[in-house]
């Protein structure tokens, strides 16, 4: 992005889903998140959950920037962050109890994810409302994509369906992968990712 | 429950925390440290060791911050902000005691403390004995088994990657990858301890 002036509304959203997407370059905030890939439909829910939270604090952290002491903005953000988890937290206890138990304490961990943090900070404590908010909305999209890129194989080859639903051949005829849906699955997909993603990465990175 | 029993289950939870429940091999809490600060095993044993004393300490006292403050005002709601401000001022508080009485202490750990309040770890730990519903006595177990559970953990990792810093490892698998697959490696054999105690 430029120094001066705020980037393209096409270029935020290009670098939030490839560009800086944090998971490639320095495995940063998965913690939160890895934990709920065993199972495509989990996945999909704390996506949407962590993407919400996401853009609402990047639009309130911008809208609040000229009013938040510079010493203090750190807990200003976390408390930002925290009003929105626990919005969602008590929507999701409330209308559906199954998957809050599912999701276990992993709903409340949003809020010390890296990736929000550093949001916040790099991006929406500097810029417009509206730019902050397309850029935190296609951050959590593309981390999203990716945990479901890591959700998609290990429910395949661990379970043998898709959000619950069998799969033709891997229900009947494939011998199970346990240890996919156990946490060494996680570790093991999330680093085939990460090695083909920097393996694609490095020419562009000598580029800049 | 008696005393006794507690005393039995703190132990065996304790013991769950550090091996079979392993918070970071299992939970994957606390993974951005892990994988930015396990290059070294002397840095990794002093953020473990701040680890383990803040999360038996925050542990305990979030625990009676909930028991008594949020759940007779029936706030429970509002326990995650309490617990990272609890977090966030114990840090705190005990960054200036080790600076008031332990110079050296201090520069030892210094860097870590502040990485600390942003660990999810600590939080996690806190949550999973609200929703696990632990006693006092096994929330202190609870608390220190996990902190020796990241402890282990840390320092075995940094110990592998210590003799791995002259193996010829893949462009692309370099860094993260090769530590995501050993953090799997080390999660299967951690799996392997399921049942000895309980």
């Amino acid at each position: 992005m430029s120094p001066n002036g705020a980037p393209a509304g096409r270029q935020i959203i290009i670098d939030g889903l490839w560009h800086n997407n944090p998971v490639f370059r320095q495995v940063l905030g998965i913690c939160s998140t890895l934990a709920v890939t065993n199972l495509v439909l989990n996945t999909l829910v704390m996506c949407a959950a962590l993407t919400l939270v996401l853009a609402a604090s990047c639009l309130t952290v911008s809208l609040l920037r000229r009013f938040t002491p510079r010493n203090i903005r750190m807990m200003v953000q976390t408390l930002i962050i925290a009003f929105y988890v626990i919005i969602v937290d008590t929507s999701l206890k409330g209308y559906w109890p199954e998957m809050s138990t599912a999701l276990g304490p992993y709903v409340g961990l949003i809020i010390t994810n890296c990736i929000i943090m550093g949001r916040c900070e790099a991006f929406a404590g500097t810029s417009e409302p509206i730019p902050a908010m397309i850029d935190g909305f296609f951050n959590g999209l593309g981390y999203s994509v990716l945990l479901l890129a890591i959700a998609l194989p290990r429910e395949l080859l661990g379970m043998g369906s898709i959000l619950g639903i069998p799969m033709p051949y891997f229900s009947t005829g494939w011998d199970r992968w346990i240890i996919m849906v156990m946490p060494p699955g996680a570790f093991f997909m999330l680093a085939v990712f990460v090695w083909i993603c920097r393996s694609i990465k490095p020419r562009q990175e000598t580029a800049q | 429950m008696s005393i006794n029993a507690q005393l039995w289950t703190a132990a065996v939870t304790c013991f769950a925390a550090i091996f079979t429940n392993n918070i970071l091999l299992m939970y994957f809490l606390g993974m951005c440290p892990f994988t930015s600060v396990s290059r070294e095993v002397k840095t990794a044993f002093g953020l473990g060791v701040a680890v383990v004393f803040v999360m038996t300490c925050t542990a305990i006292l979030n625990w009676v911050a909930y028991r008594y403050i949020l759940v007779p005002l029936n706030l429970e709601f509002f326990r995650f902000i309490m617990f990272i401000i609890i977090i966030a001022a114990f840090v705190q508080f005990v960054e200036m005691v080790i600076d008031r009485y332990s110079p050296k202490l201090y520069y030892a750990l210094g860097i870590f403390l502040p990485l600390i309040t942003v660990n999810c770890a600590i939080l996690g730990a806190s949550l999973f004995m609200i929703i696990r519903d632990y006693t006092f006595i096994v929330t202190v177990g609870y608390g220190l088994g996990s902190g020796l559970g990241w402890l282990l953990a840390i320092m075995s990792m940094a110990g592998i990657r210590q003799r791995l810093a002259h193996a010829r490892i893949p462009r692309g698998l370099d860094g993260p990858g090769i530590t995501l697959i050993i953090a799997g490696l080390m999660a299967l054999a951690f799996i392997g301890f399921t049942g000895v105690l309980g």
